[in-house]
Formats: C-alpha cells, sequence, structure tokens
C-alpha cells in the first residue's frame, strides 16, 4: 500500500501505456473482424476457413508472436507497435468467430424485411444485423478487452513499459508491494475495460431492457 | 534476419546436449504432461459433481474471475514467496509448477462442468426411469455425452499450459522458454527467433491433436446421421434425424468460454 502511495505518477503513466496497448488493438480488431465475419457469414463456405484460421493464429503464445513480429514487420524488438499488432491479432481471432455469431441470431424475417422495405446489402448490415448483433459482439469483446489487458503485461518481458512493468521489476528486486501493485492495477483496469463494454452496449442497444 | 534464425534451427550442434532443442523440448513437454495430469485430476471429478449434483457452482464462477489475474503477476508473486522455501532446483521448478496446475484448472473445471450440464434432462429422467442410480447415471449416460466438451475444456488447458510454460523460464524454468529469455538476456535475435517458433510449432502441434481427440470424443450417437454409422440390425436404424440432443461440437468450440486468460 505504501509502495502503490509513493509511486502514483509511475502507476498513472503506466497504467494509461497499458490502456492504449490493450485498448487501441481491441478497436482495430473490431474494425478487421467485422467485415471478415460479415464475408464468412455471406459466404458459408468461408466460414469453417476463416475461424480455423483466426483459431489458428490464436495459438501462438503471446511472448512467442511479440518476439516473432520483428520478422514479419521488420521493426525493432522494443518497438510498442509489436505488441500492438500481436494484440491486434489476437482481438480478430476472438471476435471474428463472434461476429459470425452475432450476425447468425439477426432473425432471419427481421432481414427479410429490411430486404422488402428496399435496404441494400450495406444499409442492410450497417442499420439492421449490426446493431441486432450488439450483444453477442458485445459478450465477445468482453472476453477479448480482459484477455487483452491481462495479456499486454507479458510485454513487460521483451522491455515494453506497461503495468506489467510493475511486476518484473517487483519481482526482479524483490519488492512484494510493487509486485502486488501490479496484479491490483491490471485487475482493476480489466474491470474497467470490462464495464466500459458492457456500457457501451447498453447505450447502443436502447431497445433492450435494462 | 530470417536467414539467421533459420540456420540456428537447422545447425544439427543446437539440437543436441543439455541445453538443446531436444531436450528442451523434452522438459517442455514434460512438464506440461505432469500439470494437466494433476489439474485434470484435481477438476474433472469437481466439475463432474458439480454438473451432475447442481451444486457448487460458484466454483466455476471463482475459477473464471481468477483468470483475469495477470498470468505473470501470478508467476512472479508465487516464486517469490515459495522459493525461499523450497531448496535445490526445485525452488525453480515447485512454484512454476503449481502456478501451471492453478491456471490449468479453470478450463477443465468448466468443460467438465459445461458438459455435464447441457445434457438434455429428458435424458437424464430416461436414465433414471430405467432404473439408473445416480452414480450409474453420472457414468454411463452424463459422462459420455459430457465429453466433447470436456475434452474442449482440457484443449483449452494445454494450450494455456504450453504458453505460459514458455514464461515461466523466466522464474528459472527449463523448457523451450529458455531460448527466448536467455537469448533476450543475451541480445541474440536469431535464438529467440527460433524458439519462438519452436514453442508457436509445438503449441499448433498440441492444439491439433486435442482437436482430434475432441472429434474422437463425440459419442457415435450425437454425430449427425451421415457420420453415424449404420446398423442394419438395429431396427430404428436408418436416416431418422437425432431429437435434439445433438451436440456436435466442430473443432475450436468453446474457444471464447475457456480458453482466454492464458499466458
Amino acid at each position: 500500500m505504501t509502495w502503490a502511495l509513493d509511486h502514483l505518477g509511475v502507476i498513472a503513466s503506466l497504467t494509461w501505456r497499458h490502456t492504449l496497448l490493450a485498448g487501441i488493438p481491441l478497436l482495430l480488431g473490431l474494425l478487421v473482424a467485422i467485415p471478415l465475419g460479415w464475408v464468412a457469414h455471406r459466404v458459408p463456405a468461408l466460414a469453417p476457413v476463416t475461424i480455423v484460421g483466426t483459431g489458428l493464429l490464436y495459438t501462438i503464445p503471446s511472448l512467442a508472436l511479440f518476439i516473432l513480429m520483428p520478422l514479419v514487420l521488420g521493426t525493432r524488438i522494443l518497438d510498442p507497435i509489436n505488441v500492438v499488432v500481436a494484440m491486434t491479432v489476437y482481438t480478430v481471432a476472438l471476435l471474428v468467430r463472434t461476429v459470425v455469431d452475432g450476425l447468425r441470431s439477426v432473425p432471419a424475417d427481421v432481414d427479410a424485411a429490411a430486404t422488402a422495405m428496399g435496404f441494400g446489402r450495406f444499409r442492410r448490415l450497417w442499420q439492421v444485423q449490426l446493431p441486432l448483433a450488439i450483444p453477442v459482439i458485445a459478450a465477445g469483446l468482453r472476453v477479448a478487452a480482459v484477455s487483452n489487458v491481462s495479456i499486454v503485461s507479458i510485454a513487460s518481458l521483451i522491455g515494453v513499459a506497461q503495468l506489467g512493468s510493475l511486476l518484473t521489476d517487483g519481482y526482479n528486486r524483490a519488492i512484494a508491494g510493487e509486485l502486488l501493485t501490479g496484479i491490483v492495477a491490471a485487475l482493476l483496469l480489466a474491470l474497467v475495460f470490462d464495464l466500459v463494454v458492457v456500457g457501451t452496449a447498453r447505450l447502443l442497444t436502447p431497445w433492450r431492457s435494462p | 534476419m530470417i536467414a539467421s534464425v533459420w540456420s540456428w534451427l537447422t545447425d544439427p550442434a543446437n539440437w543436441r546436449g543439455a541445453g538443446g532443442i531436444s531436450s528442451r523440448l523434452g522438459e517442455h513437454l514434460g512438464y506440461s504432461a505432469v500439470v494437466i495430469l494433476i489439474a485434470a485430476a484435481i477438476a474433472i471429478p469437481l466439475g463432474l459433481w458439480s454438473g451432475h449434483s447442481g451444486r457448487g457452482r460458484w466454483l466455476i464462477s471463482a475459477a473464471n474471475a481468477a483468470r483475469a489475474v495477470p498470468t505473470i503477476g501470478l508467476l512472479f508473486a508465487t516464486s517469490l514467496w515459495l522459493g525461499p522455501h523450497v531448496t535445490g532446483d526445485l525452488a525453480f521448478t515447485v512454484p512454476s509448477i503449481l502456478v501451471l496446475v492453478l491456471l490449468a484448472i479453470p478450463p477443465i473445471l468448466a468443460g467438465a462442468y459445461a458438459g455435464v450440464e447441457a445434457v438434455d434432462p429428458a435424458v437424464r429422467d430416461a436414465a433414471r426411469g430405467m432404473g439408473l442410480t445416480g452414480p450409474q447415471v453420472l457414468r454411463k449416460v452424463e459422462v459420455p455425452l459430457a465429453l466433447p466438451l470436456l475434452v474442449s475444456g482440457l484443449r483449452s488447458a494445454v494450450l494455456q499450459v504450453v504458453a505460459t510454460a514458455t514464461i515461466a523460464a523466466y522464474v528459472g524454468l527449463g523448457g523451450l522458454g529458455r531460448y527466448l529469455i536467455d537469448g533476450l538476456a543475451s541480445g541474440r535475435y536469431a535464438v529467440m527467433a527460433g524458439g519462438a517458433v519452436l514453442v508457436s510449432g509445438l503449441a499448433l502441434v498440441a492444439d491439433l491433436v486435442m482437436a482430434a481427440l475432441q472429434r474422437l470424443a463425440a459419442s457415435p450417437g450425437l454425430l449427425p446421421p451421415g457420420r453415424r454409422k449404420r446398423r442394419s440390425d438395429r431396427p430404428d436404424a436408418g436416416p431418422d434425424p437425432p431429437h435434439g440432443t445433438t451436440v456436435d461440437v466442430p473443432a475450436g468450440q468453446d474457444r471464447e468460454g475457456s480458453r482466454t486468460h492464458r499466458r
């Protein structure tokens, strides 16, 4: 407790970095997963390929993926871009399946009604299918958000600073207070991410009873 | 850069000896197998019991919530606290193994519980109506029907353990993670990237093996009619659709549910 109180400035800046490293990939991943999921939904033959393909990416252990990123991107090992791209890959892997499930959850008659009203396929996606798929997509996003916050900590092993740095530094210098602060801060941040996703989903679906 | 990684991977000298790739791979597999066995021995009975009796559901929720704890935090805290109390080489292995077991339990528990919980109540009632006792219902009906989801939970646990065992090299565990951590410490990118390729390959192969097991685990009666073996001597054999209890588990099922906060 005293350790945390004495280092509030450090904790705040690491928390902000952690938020960016976990949050930006969450948004990028969603942006990539929606078109991929939509294509997989429209062309059922592509669905297994897309879902299994992205699923295989998810099997790569995070530390290995962080280290392999410079080979793929041509970046330096300490570059935070490696972490952002790797986390985006994981987010896409988790969300493509969710987007497909979400689009499948849209009742067929609603979709047919929109078509009958003259909606084209993009307007239907944007104004009918996606809004109705929000609850399912949000459920997947919650999992991805909490998992991202947890995985980003590991980037401190390759020297990218965020809350995980409190864990590595606390361990290396045997400062229990710092280690504990890191764990609690990461847990709280995961909770905040979760609440933001749940809150945004509520705001976007006002027709669902609270 | 790719060329140097490739030459490190293909140099036979790197594969032999005490710190060679072959022995590191063996260590990695050994730790993972021991951890999964211990975790399964704890989590499968608990999950089956909870699903069967409907009691102890808080266990599942608690285990799931615990997954939000960053794995390296758990790993470091345990090594810091336990390390001084264990002597010799065990000081490096025991804390890591303990954490790996803790991390493997939630997905297995969730899989076993969800499998039994998802059994159609009508099937359970029919088994009871035939005179089966509680334990018999569990053994002869619920467990076979729960098997695909149970194996799916094991699959998540295997991935989690293979990935986290890599990270545990930071607190002194052997295995392939040594290349990533030692390569990093000595600034040799070829070594760490080579190790990363090996670990990724291992994770991929392990996942494929578990996916195959998951398919095998599906009881023949649960397969869609086309994939079911026809038995002509059975009066009801024929292309009748299964009645609502089909649990066809495609590869990657339950990803969101049970395999998230690994690493």
